[in-house]
């Protein structure tokens, strides 16, 4: 059976940025992927929570995708999680609805890769500072994943740049086609890791 | 023949020819020109030697023509068509007239002759062409242009030519058959020259300071034909001022609807005098088809038929080399070559003077005008061929070129009708977010005061649907309908529901009860009005334009934010009139600035990423990736 996925798109300002249009375009266009724009859909805030949750329902894969403010996501994106994830629903006693679905965060940042280490600039890794992401998830039954992020994406190359694009193709199709394994991902701190690594293999064969 | 009969017999032939002939595909001046030959004195007879004189009164539709191109032609965007207007018209005569020159002198015609009509036959047909690039849509694009661009150039040069055509007359020439008749006709040079600056400013002067007050007084008395009256006395005063100083009706008409281009009564007059125009244009295409000389034709086939193929193929070839030399793309260039390769009806004119002159003969001048007249006819022919099969090879791109599309007209994406406080907030909004809007009023005094304040607002009654199709609802894409009264607005909305339903309606509503009916009506888009609904509408229309409806949300929140902020600022001044229009001004520049602001913030690196390279290098150097 083929996965479907929800990605939940968070960008206040979409129109001036380069690299989620180039990501965001090249998302397959099939009926397995819905593309949820949040800012577009809700500019006053006012989340449709009957019907987000009917959105989740549907889908077996979610994706946040939203660039990295502040070590985190901007602020529809929590407001989303605040009013959609309900006790009840998403968690505590019968909050079960969620359960077994994957979740992951997809990433823009300005700060290259090195900056988000313990020795780096911002003094943790992408994966410590999505934390709560994590706890949220689990705390959901889900599982999450490990990030897929683009660096640097004020010196980012055009060629790095579709290299990343490419990238983020695979792991959606893949993800739709069930051609994966938790177990092996999860051995990553970047899906981008992983897929590098899954690509390479066959290559190799 | 009385006159009731004469209507009769111009109306019913019209009626009955352009139809069918527009059916055919075409056209409507081809089906005028059939429908003149037909009740001619060769075909049927109803109308014998007059049409020559019914072509001369009907020519002041081709004056009325081109003050309805001034009005679409703004100031400053004529002033950017200068280069294309002096470079192509003056490339276009001089080689044109050369060429046939020489083709009548090789004819063994004397050289007399052959510059007179040389001059005369480089013109080419404003009628014919503009109401054809019209009628298929093509104003904006670059063979419209040019086609405009040379067509006023030749506009303007008749006034030179009908001056140097007495130089060669052959016989000393007396001076009681100067056709150029006008009052400063005698005097010397330098005088005439400040007599026709004195007249542009007269125009000027007088569109601004008289016609427009005058329009305002005409307002109030609330009388549509009283309008029309004015218009049509606009435009008849200014064309009998130039012939006065001697200057072509047509080039001071057109000056004039460019002064008027940008007043509140511009939509207006549009629509008043359209009709008319169209009215006296086919008019005078009948004139010229019933002037066709049947019988001369018939016994000198050769020479006129020869004639007719040497210079529409110079005309053609020049423009087509003009259109090259201006880098024209090949298919709008061969539209534009095609358009214009007839010769015009200032031919006729030039002709009959050069023919008082004693220049030319009178067999000779009727020879000519029949070549006139038939290339007239075979040009809405050719069109259509070059339409059919030639143009199709090269790709014809008939849209209109995105770049070029404000410089004959602006159109606007958003009409708005009603600018009272609803109204005015909703284009306050979108003008400060860079979308302009074309706006309409009723009430006279409210415009005026509007245009003080800096507003581009339009007297006008936008439930006419002549007036909501001169503002341009053909090819807007919203239409924002608040009138104050409902019962004006559900009017104004039935119109454009039924005859441009592309057209998107936004309407404001007074109530629950008016909302009910709008929603009766089938409108999706309503606002029942308060300072918040007027804002939510505009920046809805923002999103409807293609912005983030984030961005425009937020727009709106801070422009809301100002407007609370400014309304207690001018509380005080309100009651000094005078000072108030100049704070309302001062204040709306500055709340527009401070939007405008807010809309390019942080826009110059990519997004609203707080952790780039170049935030963070300028607070510091400890950076430590690379």
């Amino acid at each position: 059976m083929r996965n479907k996925i929800l990605i939940l798109f968070a960008h206040p300002r979409f129109e001036l940025s380069v690299n989620n249009s180039m990501l965001v375009q090249q998302i397959p266009d099939i009926p397995e992927i819905t593309f949820h724009d949040l800012y577009e859909k809700y500019p006053d805030f006012n989340i449709d929570i009957e019907y987000e949750k009917k959105l989740l329902s549907d889908h077996q894969i979610i994706i946040w995708q939203h660039p990295f403010y502040w070590y985190s996501a901007p602020p529809l994106l929590k407001q989303w999680i605040d009013l959609v994830l309900e006790f009840g629903w998403a968690y505590g006693p019968g909050g079960e609805a969620l359960q077994g679905k994957i979740v992951f965060n997809s990433l823009t940042s300005g700060g290259q890769r090195s900056a988000y280490s313990k020795d780096g600039h911002n003094r943790f890794t992408v994966r410590d500072l999505l934390a709560p992401f994590d706890q949220t998830a689990v705390l959901c039954k889900m599982i999450y994943l490990p990030p897929f992020a683009v660096h640097g994406t004020h010196r980012i190359s055009t060629e790095e740049k579709t290299q990343m694009v490419l990238q983020y193709r695979n792991i959606l199709d893949r993800l739709v086609k069930g051609d994966f394994s938790i177990h092996e991902i999860k051995k990553f701190s970047y899906l981008n890791d992983w897929i590098t690594n899954v690509t390479n293999l066959i290559s190799a064969l | 023949m009385n006159f009731l009969t004469q209507a009769l017999i111009y109306l019913a032939a019209a009626v009955i020819c352009v139809p069918v002939a527009k059916r055919l595909g075409m056209g409507s001046v081809l089906g005028y020109l059939l429908a003149g030959m037909l009740i001619g004195p060769f075909v049927l007879g109803f109308i014998g030697k007059e049409g020559e004189d019914i072509m001369h009164f009907a020519e002041f539709g081709v004056v009325m023509m081109l003050f309805l191109i001034g009005l679409e032609v703004e100031p400053s965007h004529f002033w950017k068509m200068r280069k294309s207007i002096v470079g192509m018209g003056s490339i276009q005569l001089i080689l044109t007239s050369l060429f046939i020159f020489f083709l009548l002198i090789i004819l063994d015609l004397t050289w007399q002759v052959s510059l007179a009509v040389a001059l005369a036959f480089a013109m080419s047909s404003t009628a014919i062409v503009l109401q054809t690039i019209k009628e298929k849509g093509l104003s904006r694009t670059i063979s419209g242009q040019a086609s405009f661009s040379v067509l006023l150039f030749q506009d303007i040069m008749v006034i030179p030519i009908l001056a140097i055509l007495p130089l060669l007359a052959l016989n000393g020439l007396s001076e009681s058959s100067h056709i150029n008749s006008s009052l400063i006709g005698n005097l010397p040079g330098w005088l005439q020259g400040l007599s026709f600056f004195a007249a542009v400013a007269g125009i000027y002067l007088g569109g601004r300071y008289l016609f427009v007050p005058l329009m305002r007084i005409v307002a109030k008395t609330g009388l549509r034909e009283l309008f029309t009256a004015s218009s049509l006395l606009l435009v008849v005063a200014v064309a009998m001022l130039m012939q006065i100083i001697g200057l072509s009706p047509a080039l001071g008409t057109f000056l004039a609807g460019v002064v008027l281009a940008n007043s509140e009564y511009r939509h207006e007059l549009e629509s008043d005098l359209e009709p008319f125009k169209g009215l006296l244009l086919g008019l005078f295409f009948i004139g010229v088809g019933a002037s066709i000389n049947f019988e001369l034709i018939g016994s000198k086939p050769l020479i006129i038929f020869g004639l007719v193929l040497g210079v529409m193929t110079i005309k053609f070839a020049v423009l087509f080399f003009t259109g090259r030399f201006f880098k024209v793309a090949t298919d709008q260039n061969l539209l534009f070559a095609f358009a214009l390769s007839q010769v015009g009806e200032f031919s006729f004119v030039l002709l009959s003077f050069s023919n008082q002159l004693t220049i030319i003969d009178r067999e000779w001048m009727e020879i000519m005008m029949a070549v006139t007249a038939i290339t007239m006819t075979i040009t809405p022919l050719l069109l259509l061929v070059n339409e059919r099969f030639i143009d199709p090879r090269f790709g014809l791109k008939e849209t209109p070129d995105k770049r070029d599309a404000d410089e004959i007209e602006e159109k606007h994406p958003v009409i708005i009708a009603g600018f009272g406080h609803f109204g005015s907030t909703v284009g306050r909004f979108l003008r400060a977010n860079g979308v302009e809007a074309t706006i309409l009023d009723h009430d006279s005094d409210h415009v005026h005061l509007l245009r003080k304040m800096g507003f581009k607002v339009y007297y006008g009654d936008a439930t006419r649907l002549d007036l909501l199709r001169s503002a341009g609802a053909d090819d807007a894409k919203i239409l924002i309908a608040a009138i104050d009264s409902p019962e004006t607005n559900q009017e104004l909305i039935a119109t454009a529901q039924k005859y441009f339903p592309r057209l998107q309606i936004m309407a404001r509503a007074k109530s629950r009860l008016d909302a009910y009916e709008l929603i009766d009506m089938g409108l999706k888009d309503i606002y029942r009005e308060s300072l918040h609904t007027s804002v939510k509408l505009a920046v809805d229309v923002l999103g409807k334009l293609g912005q983030r409806s984030y961005t425009a949300t937020r727009q709106g929140q801070k422009f809301l934010q100002y407007d609370e902020e400014m309304v207690i600022q001018m509380a005080e001044h309100r009651h000094d009139v005078k000072q108030y229009v100049m704070k309302v001004r001062e204040t709306f520049k500055l709340q527009e600035e401070l939007l405008s602001k807010d809309l390019s913030y942080d826009s110059g690196e990519s997004d609203h990423s707080w952790d780039s390279e170049i935030i963070r290098e300028s607070l510091g150097k400890k950076i430590i990736d690379t």
